[in-house]
């Protein structure tokens, strides 16, 4: 299997007035085409740090981070700003859709970033509600939706625009067991089904059962090097 | 670029279709700004309305002869050997076998403003046999002119409207004389709505200013004649000390004076308003980049560009100011364009005039409001534009 994602070096550190705080010191990990992997570790590890790097939502101090062979760490950012609308589709806690658009206009809304027409958005955005099983609540707003029906737009969302590769920051954290089981559930179909390839970072190991392996972030590092890299 | 314009299309309906979740904000902040233009186009349309009116009372072949360096009639002198002299003068126009000129007195005398119920001056004006016929626009809608030689007063249908005191049919006393009220006239748009008139000769005597004049108006043959007459008057050593205008130039000259006035407090008040309104705008603006901001990161994150969400909020705060806008110039409409008042004109005197907006004042206003809506949301919509695009931002 070829490498998605390959770190190599990276050190990240944010600065909290004259202190320097490191959070990434030669930081190395690959992922595969088409692996789901769960990150766990412990409050201020560096979980949500790392898929900011990973997605090009954050920029690294030091080293090289390549996605499909290619480095994204020296783009600027307005490159990496096109490049996260292409290849990531991001899922979060909070689903963060938006209170004032209809399910299949929240699922819409990164392919106003394409050359789509609207006829084609139109039939892509159903595809993708019919995908997560909300193809009948393609009009309703989020709150008249549960929580996981609206992580569920919000995973349409993701991946309308076919992205390679998902990040999911807690994407079960506000949701109840067996919901949370559903909606893990999807995940793993579309890794299993569309080969996308998934991180998703969790708190709960219930949840990292779903994932293929997990990786254990603590103070920046992995504890079982030998299986990130 | 198509991506960036649905970029922008998109953020921008969101944030416009969020601004009821900061309602009374938004109204306040469109309140604030209709109120500045509000009160911009009041200034303005006094300021334009009495200059018009001012400027509308001239003829250009008419010669109005005062005294040099006196800025209105009550402080000018000219006598009535100076007044023979000029009568003349090349291009004066007979009627009747007689030169068509006018000396005139300017007196003041006491009205009541029929809004307020307050005392104000009325200017009431000493006229020559000639004085109705050298001012073309003037009409005698009911009653009749005064005789020459009597106490007999025509009055201004303006004055009439704005000031009580003065009705047609009305014995007045002024001045320990008993005075007819035997006409009204008509002299729509100029000064001379304004004003009493009476016949010059009684006027002089009745508030016992034998033998004085302050202006004299001739008619000219034509608007070129005005030249050669000045030319004239200068090279006579009797007339030293008196200026020849036309009589348009005359009134111009008085509109800069009066208008300028109200032109400055207009602007003065208008920008300090308008500055209040952009502190509005942009404390609006910064609440509604806050209350988006878990928004923004969103669509940040998802790909979209900060200029689509500095655009989004510039729109935002466009669309509010343009309503403001509106709202203030329509509120100019209802409440004062067209409406008669009065004011202290040239020579403490009252003068009757409209309020006229115009399309330059319009335009002005809504330049203002397009300027506080640009810059009360161009820093917001960099600080939108700024939002870091990152997962923990969105969070919240
Ligand atoms: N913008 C920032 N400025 C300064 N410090 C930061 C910033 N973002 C994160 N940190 C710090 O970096 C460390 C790692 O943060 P991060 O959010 O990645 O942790 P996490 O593993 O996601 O924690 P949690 O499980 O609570 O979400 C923390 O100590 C945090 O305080
Ligand atoms: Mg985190």
């Amino acid at each position: 299997m070829t490498d998605l994602i390959r770190l190599t070096d990276v050190e990240k550190n944010y600065t909290r007035g004259k202190e320097k705080i490191s959070i990434f010191d030669k930081l190395t990990m690959r992922i595969e085409q088409g692996d789901f992997v769960a990150i766990m570790g412990p409050s201020g590890s560096g979980k949500t740090t790392l898929l900011n790097l990973l997605g090009g939502t954050d920029k690294a101090d030091k080293g090289a981070i390549e996605f499909d062979g290619k480095r994204i760490d020296n783009l600027n950012e307005g490159q990496l700003t096109a490049w996260r609308a292409a290849n990531v589709g991001f899922i979060f806690q909070f689903y963060n859709l938006m209170p004032i658009l209809t399910a299949a206009q929240n699922v819409e809304l990164p392919l106003l970033l394409t050359k789509l027409a609207p006829k084609k958005r139109r039939e892509n955005v159903a595809t993708a509600l019919k995908i997560v099983g909300l193809e009948d609540r393609a009009k309703h707003r989020p709150r008249e939706m549960s929580g996981g029906q609206q992580q569920r737009v919000a995973i349409a969302r993701a991946i309308v625009s076919d992205p390679k590769l998902l990040l999911c920051d807690e994407p079960t954290g506000d949701l109840d067991r067996t919901t949370a089981d559903e909606i893990l559930g999807t995940l793993q179909v579309l890794n299993r089904d569309l080969g996308k390839t998934i991180i998703m970072v969790t708190h709960d190991a219930q949840a990292a059962k779903f994932a293929k392996r997990t990786l254990h972030l603590d103070k920046g590092r992995f504890e079982q090097a030998e299986l990130a890299a | 670029m198509a991506s960036l314009l649905n970029q922008i299309g998109a953020v921008t309906a969101l944030n416009v279709r969020s601004i009821p979740q900061r309602g009374w904000m938004s109204v306040a902040s469109v309140v604030a700004v209709a109120l500045t233009i509000a009160v911009l186009l009041f200034f303005l349309a006094l300021s334009n309305g009495l200059s018009q009116t001012v400027k509308g009372s001239g003829a250009d072949d008419v010669a109005i002869i005062i005294r040099e360096g006196s800025n209105a009639e009550l402080n000018s002198v000219v006598t009535r050997d100076q007044l023979s002299i000029l009568t003349t003068g090349p291009g004066v126009a007979q009627r009747q076998g007689r030169p068509s000129a006018s000396g005139e007195l300017l007196v003041i005398v006491d009205g009541v403003k029929r809004s307020t119920s307050t005392n104000a001056n009325m200017p009431f004006r000493g006229i020559g046999a000639e004085g109705l016929a050298l001012r073309r626009g003037v009409r005698i809608t009911e009653g009749r002119m005064f005789n020459p030689g009597t106490n007999e007063i025509v009055v201004g249908a303006g004055l009439l409207r704005e000031f009580s005191g003065f009705e047609f049919g009305k014995s007045i006393r002024l001045r320990g004389t008993t005075w007819q009220i035997v006409g009204v006239f008509e002299a729509p748009g100029t000064v001379f709505e304004s004003e009493l008139w009476a016949d010059i000769a009684v006027t002089q005597s009745l508030f016992n200013r034998p033998n004085v004049y302050q202006t004299m108006r001739i008619q000219l043959s034509s608007p070129d004649a005005v030249k050669a007459f000045q030319d004239w008057a200068k090279t006579d050593a009797r007339l030293n000390g008196l200026e020849v205008l036309s009589e348009r130039a005359y009134y111009a000259r008085q509109a800069s004076q009066s208008s300028a006035g109200f032109m400055f407090i207009g602007l003065v008040l208008g920008i300090m308003m308008a500055i209040g309104a952009l502190a509005g705008a942009l404390n609006t603006m910064y609440s509604s980049v806050a209350a988006r901001s878990a928004e923004i990161a969103t669509l940040r994150i998802i790909g979209f560009s900060g200029w689509a969400a500095f655009f989004g909020t510039m729109v935002e705060a466009l669309m509010l100011s343009a309503a403001g806008g509106a709202l203030g110039i329509l509120l100019a409409f209802v409440a004062f364009n067209g409406r008669t008042t009065s004011t202290l004109g040239a020579g403490f005197t009252q003068l009757v005039f409209q309020f006229q907006l115009s399309g330059g004042i319009v335009f002005a206003a809504i330049v203002m409001a397009i300027v506080i809506g640009l810059v009360g949301g161009f820093f917001p919509g960099i600080r939108a534009a700024r939002q870091r695009p990152q997962l923990e931002l969105a969070a919240q």
